[in-house]
């Protein structure tokens, strides 16, 4: 049999599995208290007579304990759902608990009130974006760091900046009359393009043999000390004739080459001509050149003729238009 | 040196044992040397016999035995023959009868119109820098810097309170005529990540950020001019590489000031991309001074998405509160949320799902070989 005061005095003096004792104040754990508090009034076990109010996914319920179904402790409780109108429940609770104690009716009110307070602010926060979180994987950065490292030197960034940018000057990408290079140097620059032309067939050559891609800087240096040597070798050219059609042959199919030459960064001689053609850079990840705002290439054009010295006739320019279909068909 | 009938290993006597292997050691690099000598002899005299031994030796490296995945991959080298490599140009698509699907896929992204725009080129595209909510100190010096870098940049502090998602702000920024938005993230009070977004409609990218150097931690560094810098972009190969780029490159105005001798680079390394800047000048046609301006930083690419960021819950209401609204109070509320929704037509809308286009997993490093961009 249901018998409160026993009840309590075990709670109480002895022992309760909800009790939480703090210093100041008793609390309790159950989930049916309607105050939280460990004390005679509030204690859902000791009171045969005891309402609370509870909420089960956004909806509150009013729970009544009918003691004389103590017996079977799964239908103890009769759950009553309560409006979602804040004022209408309240109405309700009145309704539901007419002839009970003042405390309990004020008690269930105020819980009432709570509930849906936090409620109206889970909604909000829902709306609210919150920054997503994400570990710290610490083994995965310290790989990454290591790898970084390794990138870095395997970079070699200001010899790549270097070659690029001697790219560009030697492509003529800053225009025929650069604000960016001393006067000297670009004459230095000038007077090579006019002498070194003769062995650029001999280097191309060289350069078909190569694995051209993936070369290092190394590489390129090597080639410029051989534009040195090329002047020696100049002279005592024997096959020169053939040499020179060759590297006129390779010149167009850089040209052609370069009409999309968008994937090969590394490529230094696509960069160079593709400043021939105005339009090109633009739609292309490459450099952006002078050319891009001074669009001139009929100037550009005869300039790339002119590296090939005085020998230059117009049965060439002829040339130029049939040879690309014949270079594209390879 | 004559073979001595003993291994120096099985000597007992260590002072014997040590001259023994000394005399070794340096017989062989005395060979070593030798060889190299005749070498560097015969070369001096050949440079075709240099030339053809620097392009037989060629070692291997992470970089040049690359792991190609012709699923993301347009830059495998086999395939990037010249005839593949025709494109753009009428007059080449007449020639070869299937077009480049790279050059499709460039002329066609959401940069082009960067390239294609009529605009004077020496107007720099605005960019709009800020960062995450409640940014601390080292943050805000590093955006100072970046405002630096990029001629059209301007930064704007984060806002406080709610509704200020990311994708929020760059609609808003989209309708000022900003044309990127960048958003340095911090994490533990340093700046930790970069969100770089192409206005107005996509793609966004998420770099995870490390290594900074700012320019007064570059020792001789140099001061910069507010000049329109170059761009060097190396070792973009791939689709995923290329749209990276270009996004690096539309932040800048389209032609650069060569008087300012000022040159940014972004160089990417097996999947790693370095920040520099740097200031030249061409001491001869071979050879070229570099003093860096600064600031270095690295960066990583982790997302792709191809629009601007979502935002969730973008102009929806609260939901009609259940228990404090009555039926009249949700319908009116209803009918404002129409009003509202009807009004920004015209305006950049973030969507409220993201769509990625790309995203980082470990699971997708199967080897160290493998890099996306």
């Amino acid at each position: 049999m249901q018998s409160d005061d026993v009840i309590w005095s075990v709670i109480n003096q002895q022992f309760c599995s909800y009790k939480v004792k703090t210093t100041t104040q008793n609390f309790c754990r159950n989930e049916y208290n309607v105050t939280g508090l460990c004390n005679r009034q509030s204690c859902p076990l000791a009171n045969s007579r005891y309402a609370t109010i509870r909420e089960k996914e956004g909806v509150l319920y009013l729970y009544v304990k009918t003691i004389e179904r103590a017996h079977s402790p799964a239908h103890m409780w009769e759950k009553i759902k309560l409006s979602n109108n804040y004022s209408k429940a309240l109405e309700q609770i009145d309704a539901e608990l007419i002839h009970w104690p003042n405390f309990t009716i004020h008690k269930c009110k105020q819980r009432v009130t709570k509930i849906t307070q936090y409620l109206i602010k889970m909604r909000r926060l829902q709306l609210r974006q919150q920054p997503k979180l994400v570990g710290v994987k610490k083994k995965l950065d310290r790989r990454e760091a290591v790898r970084e490292r390794k990138a870095l030197s395997a970079a070699h960034l200001e010899k790549s900046i270097e070659k690029e940018l001697i790219e560009r000057l030697k492509s003529k990408a800053y225009g025929d009359a650069p604000l960016n290079v001393n006067e000297s140097v670009w004459q230095a620059v000038l007077d090579r393009e006019r002498n070194g032309d003769k062995s650029k067939g001999l280097e191309e050559e060289l350069d078909m043999v190569d694995d051209e891609t993936d070369e290092e800087d190394e590489e390129e240096l090597e080639e410029e000390m051989d534009d040195e040597w090329g002047d020696r070798e100049f002279v005592s050219d024997i096959s020169g004739d053939e040499d020179d059609g060759l590297s006129d042959l390779e010149d167009i199919g850089d040209d052609l080459g370069d009409e999309g030459a968008e994937d090969d960064e590394d490529d230094g001689d696509q960069e160079a001509s593709e400043s021939e053609e105005p339009k090109q850079p633009k739609s292309s990840l490459g450099k952006r050149k002078a050319p891009t705002a001074q669009p001139k290439p009929p100037k550009k054009r005869p300039e790339k003729k002119s590296k090939k010295g005085p020998r230059v006739e117009v049965e060439y320019e002829q040339e130029l238009e049939t040879v690309p279909l014949s270079i594209s068909d390879w | 040196m004559p073979p001595t009938r003993f291994e120096p290993s099985s000597i007992k006597n260590k002072i014997k044992r040590e001259e023994l292997t000394h005399k070794k050691k340096k017989a062989k690099n005395q060979d070593k040397l030798q060889r190299r000598l005749a070498q560097a002899k015969l070369e001096s005299n050949d440079p075709a016999a240099k030339k053809k031994r620097l392009s037989e030796n060629v070692p291997r490296t992470l970089d040049n035995t690359r792991e190609f995945d012709p699923s993301f991959l347009t830059a495998d080298p086999s395939t990037s023959s010249p005839q593949t490599q025709l494109t753009d140009g009428a007059s080449s698509s007449e020639q070869t009868p299937q077009i480049d699907e790279n050059s499709l896929d460039i002329a066609s992204d959401p940069f082009s119109s960067y390239f294609n725009s009529e605009d004077d080129p020496n107007i720099p595209p605005k960019v709009l820098i800020t960062t995450s909510p409640k940014a601390s100190k080292p943050t805000y010096e590093f955006c100072d810097e970046l405002v630096g870098v990029f001629p059209g940049a301007e930064f704007i502090r984060r806002k406080k309170g709610k509704g200020f998602e990311m994708g929020r702000i760059a609609g808003w920024a989209a309708g000022r005529g900003y044309k990127h938005m960048v958003v340095v993230n911090e994490d533990t009070k340093k700046p930790n990540a970069l969100t770089i977004i192409h206005l107005p409609h996509g793609p966004t990218a998420y770099f995870k950020l490390t290594s900074i150097e700012l320019t007064k931690q570059i020792y001789g560094h140099a001061r910069a001019t507010p000049h329109n810098p170059e761009l060097v972009l190396n070792n973009f190969v791939t689709r995923l590489g290329h749209n990276v780029g270009r996004m690096f490159q539309t932040m800048f105005p389209p032609l650069p000031e060569f008087q300012g001798r000022q040159v940014v680079t972004l160089h990417n390394q097996r999947d790693f991309l370095f920040f520099r800047r740097h200031r030249y000048a061409f001491r001869s046609p071979e050879k070229v001074a570099l003093q860096e301006i600064g600031p270095r930083f690295t960066l990583k690419l982790r997302s792709l998405r191809k629009d601007i960021p979502a935002v969730f819950n973008l102009g929806e209401d609260t939901k009609p509160l259940a228990f404090d609204t009555d039926e009249a109070q949700s319908e009116s509320k209803e009918s404002a949320a129409e009003v509202e929704t009807a009004g920004p037509s015209a305006k950049v809308t973030p969507p409220k799902q993201d769509e990625y286009l790309w995203a980082w997993k470990p699971e997708l490093e199967t080897t160290r070989r493998t890099f996306f961009l």
